[in-house]
């Protein structure tokens, strides 16, 4: 019952956001670029969240930068997933030898701060919005590579696994059947917490000035933008930390809620 | 000509211990053979080296000749496995998939090994629950909302649904309940004669093995120690474990002999 409040809870949290992003492509109060805005306005009439110093309406810059973070989070799971995936039902399937070297590789990627991964990244290809989901994504990928690899290895160790072998069912076959749907619940919410951590990496990115350039209003950038008028003009530093908050918390509680709905074994009996 | 015909059969670790030693036995199709042992004698090595599911880390050399296909050393042995032989396990809890229910699991080597679809693959999947002794809305479970009993009998309903000319039981009724123990002992026994199977039973209780098979093989540390018919390595037992093991199953006799008078029948 508690975790059906949380499922909601977060799906509520997640749609807002993912709400906002949408009409962001549509409508926005103010073109992106514009600024006739007076210089750090407060929230009025005119401008309901206020301006920044150059004159740009807060609403538009911060609906923008949920696009971004929606496209962040997506692009990085997306990727993570699937390289994250595949390397781990590689490693859970390939003997002693490749499975420990993966498994060393996996270790020292994981070990690399996301960061620094960033930051080569972007010196490599240039800042801009898939720099930031290709270093995020990639070092991601470690992470759900890991998880799947000691997954898929506990599936597979299971009778049912042997028995279907026995009976001679394909490997590709065990692995549609039986693996991927025994790791997914597990793996799904991993996702989910992944999504999360992969928006507030993004909105590091941003604030070191590694993320997507200018125009792109991320809300990293718009935090970052702000520091130095924090106290003249608080709207502004406060409005993205609030939205950062609500779309990982509301990710989290999704995931919880997940979990549920995902594995029949822990589904209540209503 | 044997069914299953196993010799020399040695199963090795990465570092050169041999932890099934020189097994030799055939099993001609109909029989059934008893393999009997404590735990970490080499009983369920030797059935998944028969079936060749070893996990990597080990190494089988000698020779088992299942329906005439030589496993030891095959790549590719899906086509054998299903038509030959099927395995039911000792852990009713992971011998399933948590995920999916009874109904599907059952059809799945139905579908696969008689080519059954839609209307008659789910009488199918009727007939083999019933013939296990399942009610039909066990199809509608997952594996976590019937008893122990009733996964090992649904593990059962897969096993068969290959009709396998060999079944091997690996302590099948190991973690069960001991009323429940006899009910899929008289289930495996009803069924193998019944489709005419060849069995091979593996477990460490002496009683168990004596209800369900007529020859036994009796492993020790990897090695078998006697082996004839079961009568006769009970009889005269030819060497000092299988005579521990035949002194304590009398013992335990005795003890149900005694409680029998008192509780009725088992």
């Amino acid at each position: 019952m508690r975790r059906r409040v949380f499922l909601v809870a977060g799906i509520v949290l997640v749609g807002l956001v993912l709400a906002v992003a949408l009409v962001s492509l549509f409508w926005t109060p103010f073109p992106a670029a514009d600024t006739t805005g007076g210089r750090l306005e407060g929230p009025g009439v005119h401008h309901l969240l206020g301006t920044d110093k150059l004159g740009r309406d807060l609403l538009t810059r911060l609906m923008i930068g949920a696009r971004i973070a929606v496209a962040v989070g997506v692009g990085a799971v997306a990727l993570g997933a699937v390289l994250g995936g595949v390397a781990g039902l590689l490693a859970a399937f390939a003997n002693r030898w490749l499975d420990d070297t993966l498994a060393a590789l996996l270790d020292i990627l994981i070990a690399f701060p996301t960061l620094l991964l960033a930051m080569l990244v972007v010196a490599a290809r240039g800042a801009s919005l898939a720099s930031a989901i290709v270093a995020i994504g990639l070092a991601m990928s470690a992470i759900v590579a890991r998880l799947t690899r000691v997954l898929a290895k506990r599936v597979l160790a299971m009778d049912y696994v042997t028995a279907a072998r026995t009976s001679g069912v394909s490997w590709p076959r065990i692995v549609v059947a039986h693996v991927l749907p025994n790791i997914w619940p597990t793996l799904a919410v991993n996702l989910a917490l992944q999504f999360g951590l992969a928006v507030l990496a993004e909105a590091s990115l941003s604030y070191l000035g590694l993320g997507p350039p200018p125009p792109n209003a991320s809300w990293g950038r718009l935090l970052q933008e702000a520091q130095s008028t924090v106290l003249t003009a608080p709207v502004g530093a406060v409005a993205p930390g609030v939205l950062l908050v609500v779309l990982v918390v509301g990710v989290n509680l999704l995931a919880d809620g997940l979990r549920d709905v995902a594995d029949p074994t822990r589904r209540g009996h209503r | 000509m044997s069914l299953l015909s196993v010799s020399e059969l040695s199963v090795w670790t990465a570092d050169g211990r041999a932890l099934v030693n020189g097994l030799s036995f055939s099993l001609p199709p109909g029989r059934r053979l008893g393999l009997i042992g404590e735990s970490g004698s080499g009983k369920s090595l030797t059935t998944l080296a028969v079936t060749g599911l070893l996990p990597p880390a080990l190494r089988a050399s000698g020779s088992v000749l299942l329906d005439g296909t030589q496993v030891i050393g095959a790549r590719n042995l899906d086509g054998v496995r299903g038509r030959v032989a099927a395995v039911v396990f000792q852990e009713p809890s992971t011998a399933l998939d948590p995920l999916m229910r009874i109904g599907r699991q059952v059809a799945e080597p139905l579908r696969r090994h008689q080519g059954l679809r839609g209307a008659a693959l789910r009488a199918a999947v009727a007939a083999s629950l019933d013939e296990v002794a399942l009610p039909a809305r066990v199809a509608q479970a997952y594996p976590h909302e019937i008893s122990g009993g009733q996964r090992q009998r649904a593990a059962i309903a897969m096993a068969l649904a290959c009709r396998p000319a060999l079944l091997i039981a690996d302590e099948p009724t190991t973690a069960l309940d001991v009323t429940v123990q006899a009910d899929v002992l008289a289930l495996l026994d009803r069924l193998v004669a019944a489709h005419d199977m060849a069995l091979l039973f593996v477990s460490h209780d002496l009683a168990v093995v004596g209800q369900v098979t007529d020859e036994v093989v009796v492993l020790s540390a990897g090695r078998a120690v006697s082996s004839g018919p079961l009568h006769e390595v009970l009889a005269d037992p030819a060497d000092d474990y299988t005579r521990s093991l035949v002194a304590s199953a009398r013992r335990l006799d005795a003890a149900l002999d005694l409680s029998r008078d008192v509780g009725g029948a088992a």
